[in-house]
């Protein structure tokens, strides 16, 4: 099976960074990486051909700090509450949604996004989000020993 | 259903969240009667951090810091540093490196250019609210489209290291220089990816447009023997005629309430720079076969309406095909992939062609090289003002229409100029309701 991380964000905007920091460690453990940046075009690109791929981004909602989203991409549409609120020009609904109208959306991706705090440019995470960060990764590592699929212990909801 | 305007009635147009532009910005337009009364492009643009944070470091450092600024467009930055230091270095970087670095930007043209086209511009005039509607009806285009975009990133790729926040580019050349053979493996997909952009034009060329032709001052660079990408003396169609490094004496920046990014004027007034500027001033450098392809998608020599500007992009994206072709076949591996420099107390100022206008960089540093004053003014600064003036002048004449449809123009009266608001930062907003 050929699974794929998908990093979004810039490592430049501290906690936006939380997607590339994930990544970039996923990478060392083996897993093919492709580090989309802030032109979600890219991530049309990067899901094509995956079977599985794994979405990894900082979000902000209002939810403490650190805290963990967790959505798989489902047959429908994703919800409009995201569209609605998806704050970029060409915004990560936009970007699955279109990768699905054009017959490359993988048959399984999951969005994990972690709460930022901090989004100044710089480097380097906020405590809360690199602890996040860190537990996201442990569980990832855990799920691969365990067997190839991702742990969503939530379908379509938050976990604070 | 069109609205007539009442002598003291207060129409009110505001856009919380600006949809697909690059970053974040709100609109607000207050019309009485008939008459425009405010109109505000109100923009969240991290302060100017940059030019702070520069100061003290290693003037080797500047190119991959500045080229974080912008996700979009690493290259502009990366060369109008790169530029400004060698001025003040008293550097020449010529022939195979000077090459290069033109590759290097006609990718990031390509990919930008191409980013606005398709995913930003194209469903305004086609009436999709987004690319996902419109590669419902359209799939092909916008495979296409992909397809190019990702030629543009190969090249910028290739040249500047690595996927994104390039880092192969260095004050002096380049740190890597590629092999013939790495240049020429990029061959056929800029073949495909010019023939891509010669169907953009012509699709794009038979789209209407709304009668609208400000009179603007442009300003961009220029060059004899070549359109402006990396260097050459600034130029407008009101007689301007300087050097880059006296860009300051006639160039201001403004603070103004209701946006954190400064605005900048020429001698007070607005002004208006990036492809459309470039096309106007520089009609007369492009190839003659891209003259053809533009004169049939109905751009004469000269083009004032900014909803045109789509046209004008993918004009400028065949033209950076053609040149990549150009200089890959010409290219010669130089002897090394960078001239020596040495740190040395002075000031010096660059400038090139970002895919969204001049983009301006000075900097002075003291004996050891280190960084004492930077100065950066990016392309949509400077247009911010025409912005604005576009949007009065749209809405003054267009009063009839009704709210979302002015809305909507207003819209993309902003988009036409494909502004760069915040430079990159890409998190999702979400709105979580609880239930009891």
């Amino acid at each position: 099976m050929n699974l794929r991380v998908l990093a979004l964000g810039n490592r430049y905007r501290q906690d936006d960074g939380v997607g590339p920091w994930v990544a970039r460690h996923l990478r060392e453990a083996g897993l093919e990486v492709y580090e989309v940046g802030d032109d979600l075009t890219r991530l049309v690109e990067g899901l094509a051909g995956a079977d599985e791929a794994w979405v990894v981004e900082a979000v902000v909602s209002g939810r403490p700090a650190g805290s963990l989203h967790v959505m798989e991409v489902g047959p429908e549409p994703l919800p409009s509450v995201f569209e609605r609120l998806s704050s970029h020009s060409f915004g990560l609904v936009e970007a699955l949604e279109l990768a699905r109208t054009l017959g490359s959306l993988p048959p399984r991706t999951v969005i994990y996004g972690i709460e930022g705090q901090q989004f100044g440019p710089g480097e380097g995470l906020s405590p809360a989000v690199q602890e996040a960060a860190q537990a996201l990764l442990q569980t990832l590592r855990t799920a691969l020993g365990l067997s190839g699929n991702a742990p969503v212990t939530r379908t379509n909801q938050s976990e604070g | 259903m069109g609205e007539t305007p009442k002598p003291n009635r207060t129409r009110t147009l505001r856009v919380g969240n600006l949809a697909r532009v690059e970053g974040e910005g709100a609109l607000y337009v207050r019309v009485r009667g008939c008459q425009v009364e405010e109109v505000r492009l109100d923009i969240f643009e991290p302060p100017r951090f940059f030019e702070a944070f520069l100061r003290g470091r290693s003037f080797a450092e500047v190119p991959d810091i500045t080229a974080r600024i912008c996700g979009i467009c690493p290259v502009a930055y990366q060369m109008s540093s790169c530029q400004a230091l060698e001025a003040a270095l008293g550097v020449q970087v010529e022939g195979p490196l000077k090459a290069l670095r033109r590759l290097l930007y006609c990718g990031e043209w390509i990919e930008s250019h191409t980013l606005h086209i398709y995913f930003l511009h194209l469903p305004d005039f086609l009436g999709y609210p987004d690319t996902v509607r419109l590669a419902h009806d359209h799939p092909q285009r916008v495979q296409e489209a992909l397809a190019l975009k990702k030629t543009g990133n190969e090249l910028m790729t290739l040249l500047g290291g690595r996927e994104i926040h390039p880092i192969n580019v260095k004050v002096g050349g380049f740190y890597r220089v590629p092999r013939k053979a790495e240049l020429l493996a990029l061959r056929d997909k800029l073949e495909r990816a010019r023939e891509i952009a010669l169907r953009t034009v012509r699709f794009v060329g038979s789209l209407d447009f709304p009668d609208f032709a400000p009179d603007y001052t442009f300003v961009s660079l220029r060059q004899e023997g070549e359109y402006p990408i990396l260097g050459g003396r600034l130029v407008s169609n009101r007689g301007l005629d300087i050097a880059v490094a006296d860009f300051e004496q006639l160039f201001h920046e403004e603070h103004v309430a209701h946006s954190s990014a400064l605005h900048a004027t020429l001698k007070g007034r607005p002004y208006l720079v990036g492809p459309l500027a470039r096309y106007n001033l520089n009609h007369d450098q492009l190839p003659a076969s891209v003259q053809a392809v533009a004169r049939e998608a109905g751009l004469g020599p000269v083009c004032r309406n900014p909803f045109q500007s789509i046209v004008v992009r993918a004009v400028e994206t065949l033209y950076a095909c053609e040149e990549a072709l150009r200089l890959i076949d010409a290219y010669e591996e130089p002897d090394a992939p960078s001239v020596p420099v040495t740190p040395r107390a002075g000031a010096g100022a660059g400038c090139s062609e970002a895919p969204r206008g001049i983009l301006y960089h000075r900097y002075r540093m003291d004996e050891q090289g280190l960084i004492t004053e930077a100065k950066i003014v990016p392309p949509t600064s400077q247009n911010q003002k025409m912005i604005e003036e576009d949007l009065r002048q749209f809405v003054a004449a267009n009063l009839e229409l009704s709210r979302p449809e002015l809305t909507l123009r207003c819209e993309q009266t902003i988009r036409n100029h494909d502004p760069c608001i915040s430079c990159a930062t890409h998190f999702l907003r979400l709105d979580i309701e609880h239930e009891p």
